[in-house]
């Protein structure tokens, strides 16, 4: 055994558990040191998100360690309160529950992009505090990797699952590029001023903004540096923009057909987007049936926001399929940074020849007494020892380095040493 | 050159020619599964497969020059295997300028249609009316066909516009859908590709009367590719005017651009029963 993860995460335990177990960034330098100090383990990481506290460990010897003990002297938590809400993996479940956690499969929004970024801060400040030097590093630098190839292999993480950015993606695939298109901002409203902040985080030039009551629309045009307008004019200025977000409580549609016509007209059929966010509906949905204007109702755009997230489902298995191929690379992959394997071929390798030397010159000395027998015998073994004394002590510190395989590589070929089937199988990992 | 030479090099033109279809044909293939799936990788392969399939054609089309020793002789030769590499010529710089394989979905197929029968034609030698002014009709040629390769362009991105719009309109953006360029952006394509083959094509038109009046003395109206061709000019004439003065676009502008498009191809198919442009039969 040698990787081994503890944690609770946002399926597992309320947020009354995760807050009291949560370490806030300035401890987590002191608390990873504490996490290597902990007997048995050689190597730890901590990621401490609001959904997700985990301790991840690499521990001494390949035996495993106490990992509950240390959150609960960490904590100074009942054993078996905690016990309900924790789940444990070792070996390459926890290489999986990591590999899936950073590619974001186990976020509560599935695809979320937060999570690489917080997994990213947890390895660096454990990486500054020397809490993760050798095969923790392989394997949480391996995380990032395949991550990444998540998330340019599948659409997990592509799709807006919020109605805001669904309107900012809809506007995008409209206009294309959204710097300097005009927004209009008719009547006020949460969700209206969302969109409209998300539309000009993307570029969007200007804003307009009319409502019933003129102060109100005044006020509001100040916080987006735009201008305001009567809403009597509402009909006139309105083609000025590409983008019109409405919400007013009006009864009836305020925009119909027949101003859809004459704003095509004016703007010589240049593409209009109506976000109609109102309930009862500000646009008539017969202007959807004109050339070149797109109205998009409320319940439009959380269809949009529903299928968006099944499609995340869907992609979500291809990611799984990603995660389960590279698991069984890093499980190859890190076996071979195993040294173990290596010393014993080199020491197999230097007695062959040892033995082979010894035959070859009994053959030409003929019998030799025992004495004789024992004398060749210490020297040989003696000479042999002490040519295998730097490589194997070598091999042994290295197994603590990031560049362990190197070495491994190095000693193999100056040795000629036979690859064995897991080393192969370990390269072939890492040349994707 | 002797006879067996010709020949040899003739064959081989028409094998660049082959390689080059075959090529094309990985294109033509994306444009078919890209209707029902996507993937990132085939976008890859196929756009790598075109680029190859350019060069060979390019090659085959250098031979084809280099046989004939006449430019003319070999563009009139070769008449749809270079107009299918201007298509693809006009495909790529849209690819290099929108960072798009969209129009690939009906561009493939035309460009491998028109590769297909250059490659697969035996074609016999023509002889050249020895009275003609070949410069006039090299740029006769060449403009028209610059022209065809953009009305191509245009057609495509008339029809995407068609597919993205009813796309949005219908709020359902999945599969291809979700890959299109945004509808500015495929009206831009559109619209460039019209505003620079519309010039040309007039161009072309006149640098083809001042042929036909060196040659005969007089344009003949009556020829079905000329009335054609003029139609297909008016039509030009007619999406372009619409555009500038009301901004047409949309359905209105892809209905024209498919009359520009079916005159064109009518006009181009006019080559069988012209008496002017009747080269095959020579």
């Amino acid at each position: 055994m040698r990787f081994q993860l503890i944690g609770v995460n946002h399926n597992t335990a309320p947020v009354e558990v995760r807050e009291r177990l949560s370490i806030p960034e300035s401890r987590l330098p002191e608390a990873c040191k504490r996490l290597t100090e902990h007997p048995g383990i050689e190597e730890g990481m901590i990621l401490s998100t609001c959904n997700r506290v985990e301790i991840l460990a690499n521990t001494k010897n390949g035996a495993p360690a106490d990992l509950r003990g240390f959150l609960q002297n960490y904590f100074h938590l009942d054993a078996a309160e905690l016990e309900r809400h924790l789940y444990e993996y070792t070996e390459q479940d926890a290489v999986r529950h990591l590999f899936r956690v950073a590619a974001s499969l186990d976020s509560m929004v599935v695809g979320e992009p937060q999570i690489l970024g917080q997994v990213k801060e947890a390895y660096a400040t454990a990486r500054a505090v020397g809490a993760v030097r050798a095969q923790l590093d392989q394997l949480v630098t391996r995380a990032f990797a395949v991550a990444k190839r998540v998330r340019t292999e599948t659409a997990v993480g592509s799709s807006s699952v919020s109605i805001a950015s669904v309107a900012v993606d809809l506007a995008k695939k409209i206009f294309g590029n959204l710097a300097g298109k005009q927004v209009y901002l008719v009547g006020a409203g949460k969700m209206s001023e969302l969109a409209a902040r998300h539309l000009m985080a993307h570029g969007c030039a200007s804003i307009f903004v009319a409502n019933r009551t003129y102060d109100r629309a005044v006020s509001l045009a100040y916080k987006f540096k735009g201008q305001a307008i009567h809403f009597e004019d509402l009909h006139h200025t309105c083609d000025r923009a590409d983008i019109v977000i409405t919400s007013t409580g009006a009864p009836h549609a305020i925009f119909r057909r027949e101003h859809g016509e004459i704003f095509l007209a004016r703007r010589r059929n240049r593409p209009m987007f109506f976000i109609d966010i109102a309930v009862p509906r500000d646009v008539d949905p017969a202007m959807n049936k004109l050339d070149g204007i797109f109205v998009y109702d409320i319940d439009d755009l959380q269809q949009a926001v529903a299928s968006h997230v099944a499609d995340r489902r869907k992609e979500a298995e291809r990611a799984e399929a990603i995660v389960t191929v590279e698991v069984e690379r890093f499980q190859a992959r890190i076996q071979t940074l195993d040294v173990v394997p290596t010393i014993v071929s080199l020491q197999d390798h230097l007695e062959t020849i040892r033995q082979a030397e010894i035959d070859r010159v009994r053959g030409r000395l003929g019998r030799m007494t025992p004495d004789q027998e024992m004398a060749v015998e210490a020297l040989t073994r003696g000479i042999v020892n002490k040519i295998m004394h730097t490589p194997i002590s070598t091999l042994k510190s290295a197994a603590r380095d990031p560049e362990a395989t190197t070495v491994i590589d190095l000693v193999r070929r100056l040795f000629n040493l036979q690859e064995k089937g897991v080393a192969k199988a370990g390269d072939s990992g890492e040349s994707n | 050159m002797c006879l067996g030479r010709r020949l040899l090099n003739y064959t081989m033109a028409i094998f660049w020619l082959r390689v080059a279809l075959a090529l094309y044909g990985v294109g033509l293939l994306y444009a078919l599964v890209a209707l029902t799936r996507t993937s990132d990788l085939f976008n890859r392969v196929a756009l790598h497969a075109a680029y190859l399939g350019m060069m060979f054609h390019l090659v085959s089309l250098t031979e084809g020059v280099l046989l004939t020793g006449h430019v003319t002789m070999a563009m009139v030769h070769n008449s749809e295997s270079l107009l299918a590499f201007l298509i693809m010529a006009v495909f790529m710089i849209t690819y290099l300028m929108y960072q798009t394989t969209s129009p690939g979905i009906i561009v493939f197929p035309i460009v491998f249609l028109l590769t297909f029968m250059a490659a697969t034609r035996q074609q016999p030698f023509l002889l050249m009316s020895p009275g003609m002014r070949t410069s006039w009709l090299i740029a006769h040629i060449s403009l028209i066909f610059t022209g065809y390769a953009a009305l191509v362009l245009s057609f495509c991105a008339s029809l995407l516009y068609l597919i993205q719009q009813h796309s949005l309109k219908t709020k359902r953006a999945s599969g291809i859908l979700s890959r299109l360029p945004a509808l500015e952006d495929i009206d831009q394509i559109g619209y460039r590709s019209l505003l620079i083959g519309f010039p040309f094509m007039t161009l072309g038109l006149v640098a083809g009367s001042v042929v036909a009046e060196s040659t005969y003395g007089r344009v003949d109206f009556q020829d079905p590719k000329i009335l054609l061709s003029l139609l297909m000019w008016a039509v030009y004439l007619v999406m372009v005017y619409t555009r500038w003065i009301a901004g047409w676009r949309g359905r209105k502008a892809a209905v024209l651009a498919s009359v520009a498009f079916a005159a064109a191809v009518v006009a181009w198919a006019a080559n069988y029963f012209s008496t002017i442009h009747r080269f095959a039969s020579s």
